[in-house]
């Protein structure tokens, strides 16, 4: 179960050269800086670009050499950057635009009018017109209207790009709970990391119509040569598991692959699954591990890479775990103290983490 | 009273203004959504109604229609010589000579709403087909409307095109506003204030209509 896509062609000012592949299960999201090509390669997939070159989703061929699949037949939902609703309908039968060419076509429904209006909460929206609703709104009547065509193929282009930060952060939970439920692949195009972290399992980075890197996020993260590394916010998400609490200080322990984080508050119970994010920033790095001092969490790491990033700094990757077996982080340092260490790849350290941020609702624990 | 006239002339209107959305309409979408670099050409050629004389109009109709043009070569099909000075004749006529006033709006009203709207009905599986009458058509209603009515006005009001290839012959051809000339020309000052009066108020009563309801469309979008 996966997408496989590969576009060539000319467009305006570059030459347009993308070959890629995405899970068929959860969010791959395309990122890159405006003007990339990553709505092209999306209008692409959607059949509303025709470029050179082979699609297939689940090995059902949309576009190769000799065929080309019209949009109106590809099995897609695709939500816009400005919601695009038809203005002389209601919002429901705008939601059910889709709904009725397909369902009412004999194809299985396996996403219900009732659940979307649930889960983007739409209740009081239905009988209005789209005209009279907010742009956070009508988004989510975009996001509806695409997922009630029953696709198996989700394709958003920088769905919250149009929206005042106020309208975003109102969206971005509901994006999130569609995450964990949504039966269908998404590729989700973007320009914001921030977004992007929230959002994605797995990363297309695009760069003036070329594919620079392709894997799932947390590698091309932990990767301190690809350009995300270098951006201030630079960092990596990781899944966890919650493990346990510490109910006299109020902190939750965190299970990751390889190592254990105490972070504040109570996470849930004992098995969910949680998102966090551990910025490069928040990252130091000891030879022994931290006694007489009030970081709570100083976990045994390996430095895998490192690379000079500037005059001041160095970007370091550290695998978690004695044996450097488990997940990656990356430690920003300043190369006065990587040299008064006399760090290197290679040797063992122990990561102290200042600060851990859950990404699935935005929260922020300072550990 | 003679209403004859007054019938013939909203039953060519009518039948005119029928032929041209039926017409007018793939017309305006191939005009509104085509690449094709000629298509402006077209454009202008539908047009020329708007600046050419309605005697050259009608001088040229005149002998596409008669005995020995195309049009005496179509009539010959049911056993007439021509379809000058015929009811047919001035509805071909009326067709070509209201045609810019329903094409332009209904053109006009496509290209509004840009790609958007049918690139996401397409994305909902709606087919081509099904996108132009779900979609397209209920958005560029306000053009509809006033190429309707535009077109029907136009059409009632016709006069040079009408005597160079219809006459005056009544009950086919005799349609109001040759009537008003003809009470003129025969000095009965009555009747064309009669006919003339009800021009006038119709022809404001059509544009108050459609101004109104236009408003009221555009108001029920918002």
């Amino acid at each position: 179960m996966s997408l496989t896509a590969r576009f060539q062609g000319t467009l305006g000012r570059f030459a347009l050269d993308v070959a890629f592949e995405a899970p068929g299960r959860g969010v791959t999201a395309l990122f890159g800086p405006s003007g990339c090509g990553k709505t092209s390669v999306l209008r692409c997939v959607a059949g509303l670009q025709r470029l050179g070159g082979r699609m297939a989703l689940d090995g059902d061929v949309w576009q190769d050499e000799r065929h080309f699949r019209p949009t109106h037949k590809r099995p897609i939902g695709y939500v816009f950057q400005e919601a695009s609703l038809f203005p002389h309908l209601s919002v429901r039968s705008n939601l059910l635009f889709g709904h009725r060419r397909t369902v009412g076509r004999g194809v299985p429904e396996s996403i219900r009018l009732d659940d979307v209006v649930d889960l983007l909460g739409l209740a009081r929206l239905l009988d209005r017109s789209p005209e009279h609703l907010s742009g956070g709104e009508r988004q989510r009547v975009g996001v509806g209207r695409a997922l009630l065509s029953q696709p198996r193929l989700l394709l958003m282009d920088e769905p919250l790009a149009a929206l005042d930060r106020f309208s975003k952060e109102e969206i971005l939970p509901y994006l999130e709970r569609l995450h964990g439920v949504l039966p269908v692949p998404v590729l989700y195009v973007s320009h914001d990391i921030a977004e992007v972290e929230r959002l994605a399992d797995h990363l297309v980075l695009l760069r003036e119509g070329r594919v620079v890197a392709a894997g799932p996020m947390q590698d091309l993260q932990a990767d301190p040569s690809l350009p995300i590394a270098r951006m201030p916010e630079a960092g990596v998400t990781l899944p966890a598991v919650v493990e346990g609490h510490e109910e006299a200080y109020g902190l939750t322990a965190l299970r990751l692959e390889g190592g254990r984080l105490l972070v504040p508050g109570n996470l849930g119970a004992v098995g969910a699954g949680r998102r966090v994010r551990i910025a490069a920033s928040d990252i130091s790095l000891a030879r022994q591990p931290s006694t007489g001092s009030t970081i709570l969490n100083s976990l045994p790491a390996r430095i895998v890479a490192a690379e000079r990033q500037d005059e001041v700094q160095m970007m370091a990757v550290v695998a978690l775990g004695a044996e450097g077996q488990g997940a990656r982080l990356l430690a920003r340092v300043t190369r006065k103290s990587w040299d008064a260490l006399g760090l290197a790849a290679g040797q063992d350290v122990f990561a102290q983490v200042k600060g851990v941020a859950l990404v699935q609702d935005g929260l922020q624990a300072e550990g | 009273m003679n209403w004859q006239p007054i019938v013939l002339t909203l039953q060519l209107a009518t039948l005119t203004t029928a032929i041209l959305l039926v017409v007018g309409t793939p017309l305006a979408w191939w005009l509104a959504r085509s690449r094709a670099w000629w298509k402006e050409a077209v454009a202008t050629v539908v047009a020329l109604p708007l600046v050419l004389p309605p005697t050259v109009l009608g001088f040229y109709l005149l002998t596409l229609l008669g005995p020995d043009g195309p049009g005496g070569w179509v009539a010959s099909l049911w056993g007439a010589r021509s379809l000058a000075f015929t009811f047919e004749g001035l509805v071909i006529g009326s067709v070509l000579y209201s045609m810019p006033f329903v094409v332009q709006p209904i053109r006009n009203a496509f290209e509004a709403f840009g790609d958007r709207p049918l690139e996401a009905a397409a994305t909902l599986r709606a087919s081509p087909l099904d996108m132009f009458f779900t979609v397209a058509v209920p958005l560029a209603r306000r053009g509809f409307l006033t190429g309707a009515v535009l077109g029907f006005a136009h059409t009632m009001g016709e006069f040079g095109v009408v005597l160079m290839i219809g006459g005056n012959i009544p009950g086919k051809t005799k349609v109001l506003s040759v009537a008003i000339y003809d009470h003129v020309e025969t000095l009965q000052w009555a009747e064309a204030h009669w006919l003339a009066g009800g021009m006038l108020v119709f022809s404001f009563t059509v544009i108050l209509a459609m101004m109104t309801l236009e408003k009221r469309i555009g108001q029920a979008r918002r």
